[in-house]
């Protein structure tokens, strides 16, 4: 869903597990819509380990734990290897996360939140590991993510790092524009691209 | 600086953002039903047309039964995304290959065979193995559906260019080692994530003298190295292959394509941000034992005790050795397998079937084993029965199957079921990949024929005749 990025200061749901796969984040099962049903996709976010196999809930399962809540997924390294379903960044967002936090993030997927208003943070590995120890002694601890200045702060620590988001992503998360308004806008440039490779 | 990925990449460069990405003008768009139909929708919602119609081609597979397809799908979820596709391919004049087609087929499979994949081409497809394509010298990558959108409404996407890497196997492989291997050992020593950010050119005496179908294997396994893609420079052995195929260049055509590829490599001052050297002799038929590609060992070695496993890693190790049902330390080699799966888009082609025929020719499948054999195209099944293989392969009680994904992401009906083992040509050992609690060990058409025959994790050399 397109929307305006600014300051974003909320609690964190922790997922500790490295290499968690677009398969884990949204089933092939549930691939088979034909619209971008935000809602269906959350519903079944992480469905395989939030449920068990005769549909009861897996009460182990970070999500279903009510110590934890937010709006900031953080997750182990190469988070969203695998697959280029788009449909893995619709569920994050159909679940109602709007960043998610990690030292390292598979290319397609991490495209895939960027063009659906999620913002993936990359952290340091030590950033990380004292975040995770952070939610660990305090779920109720926030983090602060400001856009503008490209900061993601533990304010139970007071922690500080910058992360990298291009000038041309950043205007358009804070102006809630997305890829398709630019390239509709540079048709000619492509027309002509055309024309000289033609020659 | 001037090495190939740079050439190919930079000449289709149509503006670049300052301090942002780059704007990528697309030679081929491939569509299939999974990761396409909300890009249309997309298109209509915004009231634009296809831009460049003549360069997109749609086909189903991932839903598409082995069976049967000349009914009905029956699971009407499935239906309905197969006939989305047809109906946004017409809608939008697109060039489309429905089921029983005689050109339908998985889509990595088919765009080579047909020769639409051609050299210096940039590739997309809403699929992450479009990196198949890579080996015929092309730059193709998977993306996501809203950049799916961007293709069809402007022939472009935007995106910042990766670093290039260049992965060098020099040597000679030993018997029984095939390309699916050569990729399944880079995942295990690299990592799944340890070419994450970029593209990645093959090149040494291995790969040189890899025909074009273990090329097309070895460039389909790069995103399971994290790559966006991986490519082979084109030479005789890609063009040998193109020749005469449906949408190769014909005539004079043909002559100034061949003269225009032959430009197409890295200079020898290339400079790549990355480089690595393997030695072919250091691989041998290799086998995954856990739930990501990496997680792979020598199929006469064993799965790593928990000492070797970085503190970080240990958590998701011991979680995926449980999923499995393994042990740390445990050999492979005897293991009980229940399924066999010969197929997808990574090994799904003529050289797959003929290499697993070898191994069954004058045996017969264990009977406690389920073996899906299921070509990549109409195309590949045409040529298993014109040479034969069908013949072979059923004297030993194989069947074989229609085209499609099929168990390789278990969309259709064929899914491997819970708890079960299941040795798979495919590209991907995921938790429930293969079906809800599905447990999968990736290897190469000879192991897969050779657990097929006996029932457990077999060395595949002990059976080569």
């Amino acid at each position: 869903m397109k929307q305006k990025f600014d300051i974003i200061e909320s609690r964190c749901i922790p997922l500790p597990l490295e290499n968690v796969d677009t398969d884990q984040i949204i089933p092939a099962r549930f691939l088979k819509a034909t619209s971008r049903d935000e809602k269906f996709f959350g519903d079944n976010l992480f469905r395989d380990w939030r449920y068990n196999p005769d549909g009861s809930i897996n009460k182990d399962f970070v999500l279903n734990d009510p110590t934890y809540s937010g709006e900031i997924l953080v997750a182990g390294k190469n988070f969203g290897s695998g697959s280029s379903r788009e449909h893995a960044a619709w569920a994050i967002a159909g679940y109602g996360f709007r960043v998610v936090i990690s030292s390292f993030f598979a290319d397609i997927h991490k495209n895939n939140e960027l063009n659906n208003f999620v913002l993936p943070v990359t952290v340091s590995e030590e950033f990380l590991a004292e975040l995770f120890d952070s939610i660990r002694k305090d779920p109720a601890m926030t983090v602060k993510v400001d856009v503008p200045a490209q900061t993601v702060t533990n304010n139970a620590t007071g922690r500080t790092e910058k992360f990298e988001l291009n000038a041309y992503k950043k205007y358009c998360l804070m102006n809630a524009l997305d890829d398709i308004d630019y390239l509709l806008e540079h048709r000619e440039d492509i027309e002509k691209f055309e024309q000289g490779r033609r020659r | 600086m001037n090495t190939l990925f740079d050439k190919i990449w930079d000449s289709h460069v149509v503006n670049s953002i300052e301090d942002g990405p780059q704007q990528l003008y697309i030679d081929r768009l491939y569509c299939h039903e999974v990761t396409s139909p909300q890009a249309f929708e997309g298109l209509r919602e915004r009231g634009i047309r296809c831009f460049r119609p003549s360069q997109v081609f749609c086909m189903p597979d991932h839903n598409t039964p082995t069976h049967d397809q000349d009914k009905e799908i029956e699971n009407e979820v499935s239906r309905t995304q197969v006939e989305t596709l047809r109906k946004n391919a017409e809608e939008f004049g697109l060039t489309h290959y429905g089921m029983m087609d005689p050109s339908n087929g998985i889509i990595h499979v088919v765009g080579p065979e047909k020769g639409l994949s051609l050299p210096g081409m940039t590739i997309v497809c809403g699929d992450s193995h479009t990196s198949t394509h890579g080996a015929m010298g092309a730059v193709a990558f998977g993306i996501g559906t809203s950049e799916v959108e961007m293709a069809l409404a402007s022939q472009c996407i935007l995106q910042q260019k990766p670093k290039s890497m260049r992965i060098s196997i020099e040597g000679k492989l030993g018997e029984g080692v095939t390309p699916k291997d050569v990729a399944l050992y880079l995942m295990q020593q690299i990592t799944t994530s340890g070419a994450t950010g970029y593209f990645i050119e093959y090149s040494g005496s291995v790969v040189r003298e890899m025909t074009m179908e273990g090329r097309l294997t070895l460039c389909n396994l790069s995103i399971e190295m994290g790559a966006r893609g991986g490519f082979v420079a084109p030479d005789e052995t890609t063009f040998e292959y193109l020749k005469g195929r449906e949408y190769a260049p014909k005539g004079e055509a043909w002559d100034k394509a061949v003269e225009y590829w032959r430009t197409l490599r890295s200079g020898d001052d290339a400079v790549f941000d990355k480089e690595i050297l393997f030695k072919a002799e250091d691989i041998a038929p290799m086998i995954t034992y856990g739930t990501n590609p990496g997680m792979g060992t020598a199929i006469d070695g064993t799965i790593p005790q928990e000492s070797e496993i970085p503190a970080e890693g240990l958590e998701s190790f011991r979680k995926s050795l449980e999923y499995m049902g393994f042990r740390a330390g445990d050999r492979m080699i005897g293991k009980k397998v229940d399924y066999v799966f010969l197929g997808a888009c990574t090994n799904g082609r003529i050289e797959d079937f003929r290499a697993f025929a070898s191994v069954v020719r004058g045996r017969k499948k264990n009977p406690d084993i389920v073996a899906w054999l299921v070509p990549g195209s109409w195309a590949v099944a045409k040529q298993i029965r014109e040479e034969g293989l069908d013949k072979i392969l059923e004297e030993a009680g194989f069947e074989i199957r229609q085209p499609g994904c099929s168990a390789c992401l278990a969309m259709n009906d064929d899914k491997i079921p819970a708890g079960k083992y299941s040795v798979s040509t495919s590209n991907r050992n995921f938790q429930g990949r293969q079906g809800p609690g599905s447990r999968t060990l990736l290897a190469s058409p000879l192991t897969a024929a050779a657990a097929a025959v006996t029932g457990v994790v077999t060395d595949p050399r002990t059976l080569l005749q």
